[in-house]
């Protein structure tokens, strides 16, 4: 990631072989653990000096019905000794629990690509619900690929006999004889989620044991089942080159959550938290609900409208007021930033995105909600934007949040999404010591004699005071009805509205936003490709790839959506060509066009599954073919059809 | 904090803001504003300490009239807005300004919760039948038959109860005034006193939509037969002691009785006990016409505020811990990288 190593250049990169790199994906039914056996796989991997990047992907049921094909729940991670951006493009090794994972996966796996399935599984019932007429496992229909049929359920069952528990239970320490297997063959130390296994299972030891029992066990058939003859042999894959320093893994979640309560505590600011359970928004409420030696009041409102009001409340009182959500519920919220907007008072809003529109794609990613943020509410209301473009990135822009929300008292919101919330990628702890405080002055001062209080009064970058209600001899009311300058009346005279508009237009445009950088590339030349929040990851990594070969490209990543960086405009007319590709139909690309009058064009993909390096690389070929950028509009021969990207 | 009311007590006055009050000549507002301004020195309130939060309606235009902090939200937010006011700083005494359109219709949810989590603050829902700042429409609290913009052959549905829906939701503290009567003061002081979310709905009358739609029972003729003032310990009686509320044991509901030469007992009338949820319930519950309105304070039974259970448990839970930002960020399994492990 980013953080965790340096960037390959393209002498570097075309002057020694390609990396080793081998995505993994485990695949199972929602009650499997597929999502806790990756994350631990995860942990293990990272503990062992990996780059990695995961992409856990879940049906929005909680518990499905069992064996059927919508109810599987996948869990991908990209690991290897140099930098990782993505989850991988098509996995090297598909663990299959049952006939329905290994339906709605295999088609993804790399040709000669290893599937590992539990033959347990493999029953007539099974097989029907998968919708498949013959066993795969016996058909021959998987000769493209390797395949390593195991009773693993069998074996778990005989794994954990010692500790007497019924066969339900039994079956449930499969995910961990897989894991234990994982290990074996990726060389991975046990040690640590043995450790884990007995702090969560710490009130029923007899489970803990029975779960290390089988992910030993695992991991013993792997080391004396001779797999080798077989032709699966362990894999070394060593550790990726990595910034000497202190390493965690994280998720957007914790991330966002941490960046919180440092901007908070940078900003010398107790933090009210109001949220409602909304996926994927809520792990943002429970991390924050357990930082209260931090100043952190966290509050579960009845509803979303409840949650971004009291924040509100929390801010007019001297908080940081905090909202976090997901599409439907930022759409509910809308009326309540207007307020903020209007009344002036700091907010962070956090958006992570899903797909859309109404209840959409719960657990899928898509960037669809930058129109939303940027555009979405009533009347001219002129909020800052920001995005996140990793899990570990959310941190900074957590804090630039607080920063901008704090020093010139207005809503913002950050964009995240599904994939970057729920990713965990590798971290460099920063050194705290290194982020300088921004401390918050409220407004006590009293007005000269004979004078009033204004609340409307403005600073040099427009800003105007804030009192805590408390604070003796500056009384004042302020609402959601447009308001004089200056003292904050009711006023609805015409030139009243428009010098209030400008202004609020002004102060969020006048905000100090660092200048836009390039990633990779530099200014001026063929094509730039422009992206912004989670496509950072195959955005990079296309690029990096596409400069190995001696083309003409740079990449640029937005983090300011709203306002823009100030160079960004002559920045992108220096290339002759723009590429923006969007997890959404076309957002960004409107806005740039919009504000540059440039020809950016689109390269959209809707299907809830990010993008694969493969689909930009190929975005970038064709359009270095053509010199006519008017040739690659937003036609359907851009779009990867859906089978390809979500079998 | 408040050095000039501590050494000079406030008075009604002190309490009056700049702006011009905006309301029609001759709405029931006006009446409230001056109880309310009344109230507030009675009460010991510095205006700096205070908070007026509102929805949207005629009725929340009330922060503008007094010189306190005032907040001027959207329409059926006030409660949320106050629940963050009051959460960020405990120290403030809040009141909430609704209307019957705001506080059950749009705001209903908000409400609810405010009660059932019980929030130590005021709320003094203007009940007056009808949307007034829109111009005229039924409201939630209009009665059956009621001829507006939008219901021009009358309104369909069944009203809400202000009150049975305020003790429905978990609320501690019910009580009923009447915009220009001499008692609100003193029930906004008891509604002040209690430690707690406190429900008053105050009978506005809105001069140009709903006139007089309250007349039944306020209008000087026929007050004394159809106010039933409740008050605790004492027995409920009203039309000059003739009458009073009594149980009817075997229908399990309340009945109004005749009091002979003033002895209420041999009537059988009920004394009022402000902690007995049962009656509360009977009392928001008596239909007008065959009973008279109760009004004053019809429940009031403290229960530990939502505010102080948020603080004490954020105080227990961060008991011991001292905030490090660089603990923080290191939390969970790390790992350290002393130097490049290979060059590529």
């Amino acid at each position: 990631m980013a953080t965790a190593a340096h960037q390959l250049t393209p002498e570097e990169a075309s002057a020694h072989p390609a990396p080793e790199a081998i995505v993994v994906r485990f695949a199972g039914d929602s009650g499997d653990g597929m999502q806790l056996t990756g994350g631990q796989f995860t942990l293990s991997t990272a503990l062992a000096g990996n780059d990695l990047a995961t992409f856990p992907d879940f049906p929005a049921e909680i518990r499905a019905p069992q064996g059927t094909l919508f109810g599987v729940s996948a869990f991908q991670i990209n690991f290897g000794s140099t930098q990782i951006d993505t989850a991988g493009d098509q996995p090297d090794v598909l663990v299959a629990m049952n006939p329905a994972a290994l339906k709605t996966n295999v088609e993804a796996l790399k040709p000669g690509g290893l599937i590992i399935a539990d033959a347990g599984e493999f029953g007539q019932r099974n097989l029907d619900k998968a919708k498949y007429a013959a066993n795969p496992l016996e058909d021959g229909s998987l000769d493209k690929w390797q395949l390593l049929k195991l009773d693993i359920s069998a074996l778990t069952v005989e794994a954990v006999k010692p500790f007497g528990l019924g066969n339900k239970e039994a079956l449930r320490c499969k995910n961990m004889w897989t894991l234990g297997l994982a290990l074996w063959m990726f060389d991975r130390d046990r040690a640590p989620l043995i450790e884990w296994l007995r702090t969560k299972f710490a009130k029923a030891p007899n489970l803990a044991e029975a779960n290390i029992a089988a992910l030993n066990a695992g991991h013993a058939y792997g080391e004396t089942a001779e797999l080798g003859a077989m032709g699966i042999a362990q894999r070394q894959v060593s550790a990726a080159p990595a910034e000497p320093g202190l390493y965690r893994t994280v998720t957007g979640a914790d991330s966002i959550s941490m960046g919180l309560v440092v901007g908070a505590q940078l900003a010398g600011l107790p933090m009210f938290f109001g949220g409602y359970p909304i996926t994927p928004a809520s792990a943002i409420l429970h991390s924050l609900a357990r930082y209260k030696e931090y100043g952190v009041t966290t509050f579960q409102a009845e509803d979303e409208i409840a949650a971004i009001a009291s924040a509100l409340g929390a801010s007019y009182a001297g908080s940081l007021g905090v909202t976090s959500s997901s599409g439907p519920g930022i759409a509910l919220k809308g009326e309540a930033m207007g307020l903020a907007i209007m009344t002036e008072l700091p907010l962070v809003i956090v958006n992570s995105q899903r797909g859309g529109p109404s209840t959409g794609l719960p657990t899928k990613t898509e960037q669809s909600d930058l129109y939303q943020a940027v555009y979405g509410r009533n009347g001219d209301a002129p909020m800052p934007v920001l995005a996140a473009r990793s899990a570990a990135d959310c941190f900074d822009v957590a804090i630039e949040a607080v920063r901008i929300a704090t020093q010139y008292m207005t809503p913002v919101m950050i964009l995240t999404d599904g994939y970057i919330a729920n990713a965990a990628e590798p971290w460099k702890v920063p050194d705290m010591s290194t982020y300088a405080p921004f401390p918050v002055t409220f407004h006590t001062e009293l007005p000269p004699e004979g004078e009033k209080f204004l609340p409307y009064a403005r600073d040099e970058k427009l800003k105007r005071p804030w009192v805590k209600p408390g604070t003796p001899g500056l009384l004042h009311r302020i609402g959601g009805i447009e308001k004089a300058l200056g003292t904050g009346n009711i006023d609805y005279s015409p030139g009243t509205h428009q010098a209030m508009t400008d202004i609020r237009r002004d102060k969020v445009l006048g905000i100090d936003i660092p200048d836009q950088s390039i990633e990779q590339g530099q200014a001026g030349g063929k094509l730039v490709v422009v992206g912004w929040g989670s496509t950072y990851g195959p955005i990079a990594s296309a690029v990096r790839r596409a400069r190995a070969k001696g083309q003409d490209v740079s990449h640029v990543h937005i983090r300011h959506i709203w306002p823009l960086p100030k160079n960004l405009g002559g920045l992108l007319e220096s290339y002759e060509h723009i590429l923006v590709p969007e997890m959404n139909t076309g957002q960004l690309k409107t806005v740039l066009r919009d504000q540059y009058l440039v020809n950016a064009v689109p390269l959209n993909k809707v299907s809830g599954q990010p993008f694969t390096i493969a689909e930009i690389e190929g975005a970038i070929d064709r359009h270095l073919s053509s010199d006519r950028a008017e040739e690659l509009g937003p036609d359907n021969s851009q779009l990867p059809s859906p089978e390809a990207v979500n079998p | 904090m408040n050095e000039l009311t501590t050494i000079k007590p406030s008075t009604p006055k002190d309490w009056e803001t700049d702006q011009e009050v905006r309301w029609c000549p001759g709405c029931g507002d006006y009446a409230i504003l001056k109880a309310v301004q009344r109230t507030m020195p009675e009460i010991g309130g510095t205006p700096e300490n205070t908070v007026f939060v509102s929805g949207i309606g005629c009725s929340s235009r009330f922060p503008y009239y007094m010189e306190t902090y005032g907040f001027h939200t959207i329409h059926g937010r006030a409660p949320a807005v106050a629940t963050g006011v009051k959460l960020a700083n405990p120290d403030l005494d809040v009141w909430i300004i609704t209307g019957d359109g705001d506080a059950l219709s749009i705001g209903g949810n908000h409400t609810m919760h405010l009660l059932r989590r019980n929030l130590n603050c005021q709320v003094l829902l203007f009940n007056n039948e009808i949307y007034g700042l829109t111009k005229g429409q039924y409201s939630p609290t209009s009665r059956e038959g009621t001829r507006s913009p939008s219901t021009p052959f009358g309104s369909v549905d069944h009203p809400a109860k202000p009150c049975a829906f305020a003790l429905g939701s978990g609320g501690r503290f019910v009580a009923r005034g009447i915009d220009v009567n001499k008692n609100l003061p003193s029930v906004l002081k008891a509604a002040h006193a209690h430690q707690g979310a406190a429900f008053v709905e105050i009978f506005q009358n809105c001069i140009v939509y709903n006139d007089d739609v309250f007349e039944p029972f306020v209008a000087k003729p026929n007050a004394a037969r159809n106010q039933l003032w409740v008050e605790h310990g004492k027995p409920m009686l009203f039309a000059g002691g003739t009458q009073g509320i009594s149980l009817d044991r075997e229908a399990l509901t309340v009945k109004v009785v005749d009091v002979i030469d003033g002895d209420w007992q041999a009537a059988g009338v009920i004394v009022h006990n402000v902690t007995n949820r049962a009656i509360a319930h009977m009392l928001v519950e008596m239909p007008f016409g065959p009973f008279p309105m109760a009004l004053g304070v019809l429940y009031d039974d403290p229960a530990p505020t939502f505010e102080s259970a948020v603080v004490a448990q954020n105080r227990a839970a961060a008991e011991g811990k001292v905030p490090d930002l660089q603990k923080l960020v290191a939390k969970g399994q790390t790992w350290m990288v002393d130097k490049q492990p290979h060059s590529l």
